[in-house]
């Protein structure tokens, strides 16, 4: 009996688990969506839909990189971000600024005018994410100095999207994956341990409150890979945090500056993309940034394409382009944010620029995950492989029959994804604007023969209409879609007298009448018409 | 009752540079397609990358072949190139006969043939000069 017990908690734990990683924090806002399709398109997992005229994500392939809140058009994609509102929820409060956020303010001086401005705005202390990206750094030296037996490069962990895409696309990688926290959960933990020491709250007195550029870290904060919750407590963009930031920054003295930055030029370049690289002092390293670009290349790694990677000892991965300066929640162009934070960092103080990383008192066991990440198998098209193999070859006769343009019009990205939908029962071939074409095509020259077969109490010649009953009633329908031209000029076209059952010769004449002959100019016009549609 | 399979024709065009990969790749998306050990997928991949890759820089191109049972999956890759002449030297590790040109892109490193080996449970290779090359891997999928 107890161990049933334990059974349904273990259960009950995986289901809250699987429930947990589910999390998003990208998101639609769909009043503003359109249905434009361009979203679909960019997404590195092809994760979105449209239907129904608006973009839907398909919530197993999303990872969260923020690809589509920049592409969106339409200010219709987000992400969930906590509000600066909830500081009020706390006895003390403590700001973790990102790295990022020192290059978003062109009339700071420095960087502890930055860190000034968030006291008073309402925190009660600073501290400096950068701070625990030296400490994930001394960590992950001590990792790289032990052989872990893996196969190929280590592959950076600070980006969850990262971790994600390695998920769902590549799985072989997940053992490649650097099983460390992250700089900011790292000094979230920091953070609430000194918060404590100083003011002797308990620890659920006190909020720790990221700034940050990132989209997928609230993915993090609901799902760290951790046994117990993740330190942070909420998490505010960069943009919500720009505006209440930029007018105290603006009309702070120098005198009014507090001396409150520690971290080194090694933590506070690690939003630049190989930042993290050349804190570990090795060569061997390769910084990719750019979801689209991460992809081809742990795409090479996985299938050994180039030697050359398997001499690496790091990889470092970045989803957003221009690194955590390009994050889809900062207001910077990555490139000012770029020019920008090269003078943060060259400041006079020569505190910042050290020769060698800062030893920080950290062994890399305390930082490791708790849990592996496991493989999402969002491409596996059914469990039973005969199945599966079925699947497949329709899939291929499908994608064959479509045009191959990749228009997106039915919503899907590709044409071979919407024979996937269609194989996967999500979708209709008609769902192609040109499929549909096809068939009303079909159907009308269905009508057309349909049209011209007539029963045997007709007779034949429907274009002598001297006031016959059997041809007034026909010519008012058609009559009735056109307009008079076609009135004039309609010849009488010659007409055969067929014996009523020579079945044969009727369905000739059927055929014919598509072109004309039989109906002369009366109905010329309409065909003619229709045939073009 | 036959076991149901599913086949994989492509060929390995020749001085197609931009398209080398091409075959273990479509292999590769369908058994992710069809749900296969993501383990046994990377070793295939990098079994059949290899192998294709010998065609087409030594073999002047040729055709790949795979069947995929439930239970495992059978490669097949030949060419009609100019064939290997000391097939123990060419298992060795190291030993290459690429050009310079193509080492320059990367390749030749000499570790294929022995990666092929190491990564399938079954592998036999026909081959001699001026009669093409023909190499047939297994992989136990269970």
């Amino acid at each position: 009996m107890i161990n049933d017990r334990d059974q349904k908690s273990l259960a009950e734990k995986q289901r809250l688990q699987a429930e947990e990683d589910m999390f998003h924090s990208v998101r639609l806002d769909r009043e503003r969506c359109i249905g434009c399709t361009n979203c679909i398109k960019t997404c590195p997992t092809q994760a979105i839909r449209v239907r129904n005229g608006k973009a839907v994500i398909i919530s197993e392939r999303c990872i969260d990189c923020g690809e589509c809140i920049r592409t969106c058009t339409h200010n219709a994609k987000k992400a969930v971000t906590d509000s600066l509102d909830q500081i009020h929820d706390y006895m003390y409060t403590v700001a973790l600024p990102a790295p990022a956020l020192y290059s978003q303010y062109r009339t700071a001086r420095t960087r502890n005018q930055i860190l000034t401005a968030l006291k008073k705005i309402g925190f009660d202390d600073v501290f400096e994410v950068a701070e625990g990206a030296e400490a994930v750094s001394n960590a992950t030296r001590q990792y790289l100095k032990e052989n872990h037996n893996i196969d190929g490069p280590v592959i950076s962990t600070a980006c969850p999207a990262i971790v994600k895409l390695v998920q769902v696309k590549f799985p072989s990688l997940i053992d490649n994956l650097l099983p460390l926290q992250a700089p900011v959960e790292v000094a979230a933990g920091m953070a609430r341990e000194k918060a404590v020491k100083e003011t002797g709250l308990d620890p659920d007195k006190i909020g720790v409150f990221f700034i940050s550029p990132c989209a997928a870290k609230m993915h993090t904060k609901y799902a760290p890979l951790r046994g117990k919750k993740s330190d942070i407590d909420a998490i505010i963009s960069v943009q919500d945090a720009y505006m209440p930031l930029r007018s105290v920054i603006k009309e702070m003295k120098p005198e009014e500056e507090e001396d409150i930055a520690t971290a080194s030029v090694f933590g506070v370049r690690w939003p630049n993309p190989g930042g993290e690289s050349l804190a570990l002092g090795t060569k061997k390293f390769v910084s990719v940034d750019g979801v689209q670009d991460v992809a081809e290349i742990l795409e090479t790694v996985e299938t050994n394409e180039d030697s050359k990677f398997r001499g690496l000892e790091f990889i470092e991965c970045l989803a957003c382009k221009g690194g955590c300066l390009g994050g889809p929640l900062t207001v910077k162009n990555v490139y000012i944010a770029q020019v920008i934070m090269k003078d943060m960092r060259s400041e006079q103080n020569n505190r910042y620029k050290v020769a060698e990383l800062p030893e920080k008192d950290i062994d890399y066991h305390d930082v490791l995950w708790d849990r592996k990440p496991v493989h999402i198998p969002v491409d596996k098209l059914d469990p039973d492989m005969t199945k599966a193999f079925r699947m497949i070859s329709d899939m291929e006769e499908i994608t064959g029959s479509l045009p191959g343009i990749d228009c997106g019009a039915c919503g899907a990205p590709t044409c071979a994804a919407l024979a996937e939908d269609i194989v996967r029962g999500k979708a209709k071939l008609t769902d192609c604007v040109f499929k549909l074409r096809e068939r009303v095509r079909t159907l009308a020259n269905e009508m057309f023969e349909l049209e011209g077969v007539l029963p045997p109490t007709m007779g034949n010649e429907v274009g002598e209409t001297d006031a016959g009953e059997e041809g007034t009633e026909t010519t008012y329908i058609f009559r009735s879609m056109q307009s008079e031209s076609d009135e004039e000029g309609a010849e009488e076209a010659p007409v055969e007298n067929e014996a009523p059952d020579d079945r044969s010769a009727d369905e000739e004449e059927g055929s014919e009448s598509i072109d004309n002959k039989r109906f002369g100019g009366l109905y010329t016009g309409h065909f003619a018409e229709w045939h073009n549609i | 009752m036959a076991e149901s399979s599913m086949r994989i024709e492509t060929p390995i065009l020749k001085d197609d540079f931009a398209s080398a990969g091409e075959a273990s790749s479509k292999v590769k998306k369908t058994l992710t397609m069809l749900g296969v050990n993501p383990k046994h997928i990377k070793r295939i991949s990098v079994a059949m990358y290899e192998a294709e890759i010998n065609a087409f820089i030594h073999g002047g191109g040729g055709m790949a072949y795979t069947e995929i049972f439930p239970d495992h999956v059978d490669i097949l890759i030949e060419d009609h190139g100019k064939g290997i002449a000391d097939l123990n030297l060419a298992m060795q590790e190291g030993y290459s006969t690429a050009s310079d040109e193509v080492r320059m892109m990367g390749f030749g490193a000499g570790m294929g043939l022995p990666n092929m080996k190491r990564n399938s449970d079954d592998m036999v290779i026909v081959s001699s000069p001026g009669k093409g090359t023909r190499v047939k891997m297994r992989f136990n999928i269970e």
